[in-house]
């Protein structure tokens, strides 16, 4: 965990602070562990006719995960101990988020085009993008890094990888 | 002498030809996975999971637990060429090895860090083959109160060992449990947890929150620094080899003390990380060179590297013998066996001997192999690093979805595994530990039944689990674990405090 400034030493604008991103978090957590102990309670979290309920086990589990992020909060909004130190600056993530939303958006291409297509377009777009590489290079990288794949999963091991709705490779016979 | 026949007829398993490619090819395939940042141990043998369905379960074990050994070899390429610790466990590693890189002694550091944590792995293994089947057999008395007490012995000693917030070790931990009771109740057949989803009802699985929270969120992290590589070349020749191994003998009392650290943080599970780290304390305390750690001993190279690779290996005693994995990794190597219909435990022992002492027999042999490999290949693997950061993140974050996807076919365990990548990021950023939370995932459902069945027995009295001596002192020993972050604060105020070694201050929480 770096300093913000220290980089590229012009001062970045520190988006987060640690402190405020683990009260952030914390709180999440809670609400996820009251959720656990609300459904918990609706299977039955008490003594059923023939042993302990669904919900049993689960309750104590949410009881744990709201008790402990309770604490998580309270040390970071309370405590003098605190961490004042940056989560992270503009600069971070932005980058952070550069490899994040395409990631998003191969996902969903995945869903249209299937693994291999989306894959070889994806890793093209981002060679372009991000590494400032010529068009031919990066899109013969991502054909080849895919067709790799599709020797590796389709061919040799016989495993079929998901071919999207549209399926563009049908013609290959696979 | 039992052991010894069984382990020579474990040998004569796994001694084809197919099973010792297949070795060569897993220790590649981890060394390169140990390499590349954002893919390590537990998630690389994740994603590479699917890859072996086809096969018997031995030559797929065998494969799997080599590319286990061939990633705990390959984080220390990078820890010394780079000064990038390719996995957590080789951050201490860095301390010696890279100074050492920087004075051009490159090639003595690699060799005493292969040669070490093959040594650290064989002192495992060999405490695995003598020692693993008499835990089963004892085991094999175990009913439901006591696994459940070893379970909860589990769990309690990653808050009393764990570094970081104990809040966080439990919320990272109860956070498993939850998500593992999402789906289907194993005892009821109640639908638990899934909002009316029926793509819920398959639950989380764990390989997926592996494939997020270490590929998806370590691509995150190092995204952040923008990645720019500066590596020292490395050559290794056979004479560098000699020279090196002429050196070691020297330092037999640190690698002792270190197998012998990495053992039994492996079998309880601290783990490898905090094992090397350990290991190097110690070492620079007892030393005679201490002083000059830091600056390029071999000696402190040899003592995190053993350590580690000891833990590493030992982790899988309690996976093998009681179905309890020590770390992440062998929890992926227990889903594995568990896919092949294999029951990890005890009775392992009795019913699957051929399997059993073939994974033993491959061991010994696959750290032979690794040693191999690694002092062969080591040029090939560090050019791996000069490959650009905007080609290596794409390919890695496409292998993850390949990997994410083939679990169970489902499109829908992709998007899982961006949102587990986030959870990943944030929770690294924010020193949460990671393990307890898939150990718990993995674990949930059979320390739920295991709880369940105590309770039926005893009509809801918690008291079973004191009503012998066995399980009582298993459970209390859990107790003063789950305690000891109050116990040592009190102890504490009593004594004076102590001082932090600033080398343990920088242990990463894993």
């Amino acid at each position: 965990m770096q300093e913000a400034p220290t980089e590229s030493g012009v001062p970045q604008r520190v988006l987060a602070r640690n402190c405020t991103v683990d009260a952030v978090v914390a709180a999440v957590l809670f609400v996820v562990g009251a959720v656990v102990v609300v459904q918990a309670r609706a299977l039955g979290a008490g003594w059923t006719s023939d042993g302990p309920g669904s919900g049993y086990f689960p309750f104590y589990i949410g009881l744990i995960l709201c008790v402990a992020s309770a604490g998580i909060a309270y040390q970071a909004v309370m405590s003098r101990k605190r961490d004042t130190r940056a989560f992270v600056d503009r600069e971070q993530f932005v980058r952070v988020l550069s490899v994040f939303v395409p990631a998003i958006f191969y996902v969903l291409a995945i869903a249209f085009v299937g693994i291999y297509v989306a894959s070889a377009i994806y890793i093209a777009v981002f060679m372009i993008v991000l590494g400032k590489y010529p068009a031919w290079k990066a899109v013969l990288i991502g054909v080849l890094v895919s067709a790799a794949f599709f020797a590796m999963f389709e061919v040799w091991f016989k495993v079929p990888l998901y071919k999207g709705t549209l399926d563009p490779l049908a013609f290959l016979g696979y | 002498m039992v052991e010894l026949n069984s382990l020579l007829q474990g040998f004569a398993v796994v001694l084809t030809p197919m099973n010792i490619g297949l070795m060569f090819v897993g220790i590649t395939l981890g060394v390169l996975i140990g390499v590349l940042p954002g893919l390590g141990g537990a998630n690389g043998v994740a994603i590479l999971l699917p890859l072996t369905f086809t096969m018997s379960p031995t030559s797929a074990i065998v494969m799997l637990s080599c590319i286990y050994w061939g990633a705990l070899f390959g984080g220390a390429i990078t820890s010394i060429l780079f000064n990038i610790p390719g996995e957590p466990w080789s951050v201490a590693t860095t301390f010696d090895g890279y100074p050492l890189a920087q004075k051009g002694q490159a090639g003595q550091a690699l060799t005493a860090a292969f040669t070490s944590s093959f040594i650290g792995a064989l002192v495992a293994v060999l405490m695995i083959t003598f020692l693993a089947p008499m835990v089963a057999k004892f085991a094999l008395r175990f009913g439901a109160p006591e696994f459940f007490a070893v379970y909860l012995l589990t769990f309690c000693s990653f808050v009393g060992m764990g570094k970081g917030s104990p809040f966080k070790i439990l919320v990272s931990m109860a956070l498993g449990f939850a998500l593992a009771a999402v789906g289907m109740d194993t005892v009821t057949g109640q639908l638990r947890m899934t909002f009316g989803q029926t793509e819920l009802m398959r639950g989380f699985d764990f390989l997926i929150a592996v494939i997020g929270l270490f590929g998806i969120g370590e691509i995150l992290l190092s995204m952040e620094e923008g990645l720019a590589f500066s590596g020292k070349a490395a050559r290794i020749n056979p004479k560098v080899v000699w020279e090196t191994w002429k050196l070691l003998p020297k330092y037999w009392v640190t690698s002792v003390r270190s197998s012998l650290v990495g053992i039994w943080m492996g079998i309880t599970p601290g783990g490898a990380t905090p094992a090397s780290f350990m290991s190097y304390g110690l070492a620079k305390k007892m030393s005679r060179n201490g002083a000059k750690f830091g600056t390029g001993e071999l000696e402190g190279v040899v003592a995190p590297e053993t350590a580690a690779h000891a833990a590493g290996t030992s982790a899988l005693l309690p996976m093998l013998a009681l179905g309890i994995p020590g770390s992440p990794t062998a929890a992926v190597l227990l889903g594995g066996l568990l896919i092949w219909g294999l029951q990890p435990g005890p009775l392992l022992f009795v019913e699957q001997k051929d399997f059993v002492w073939g994974l033993i027999a491959s061991m010994y042999l696959g750290n032979i192999a690794g040693l191999i490999v690694v002092l062969t290949t080591v040029p090939l693997f560090a050019s791996i690093l000069r490959i650009p950061f905007s080609i290596i993140a794409p390919v890695i974050i496409v292998i993850c979805a390949i990997g994410a996807y083939t679990v169970h076919s489902a499109m829908l365990d992709v998007w899982f595994m961006l949102g587990f990548g986030v959870l990943g990021y944030l929770f690294k950023k924010l020193d949460y530990p990671l393990a307890p939370l898939v150990l718990a995932l993995v674990l949930g459902d059979k320390a739920e039944d295991s709880f369940r069945q105590s309770m039926l027995v005893s009509q809801g009295d918690v008291m079973i689990m004191w009503s012998n001596p066995l399980v009582g002192s298993i459970t209390t020993l859990a107790l003063v674990l789950l305690l000891w972050p109050l116990i040592s604060k009190l102890l504490g105020v009593i004594r004076r405090p102590k001082k932090v070694d600033p080398i343990l201050a920088e242990q990463p929480v894993d």
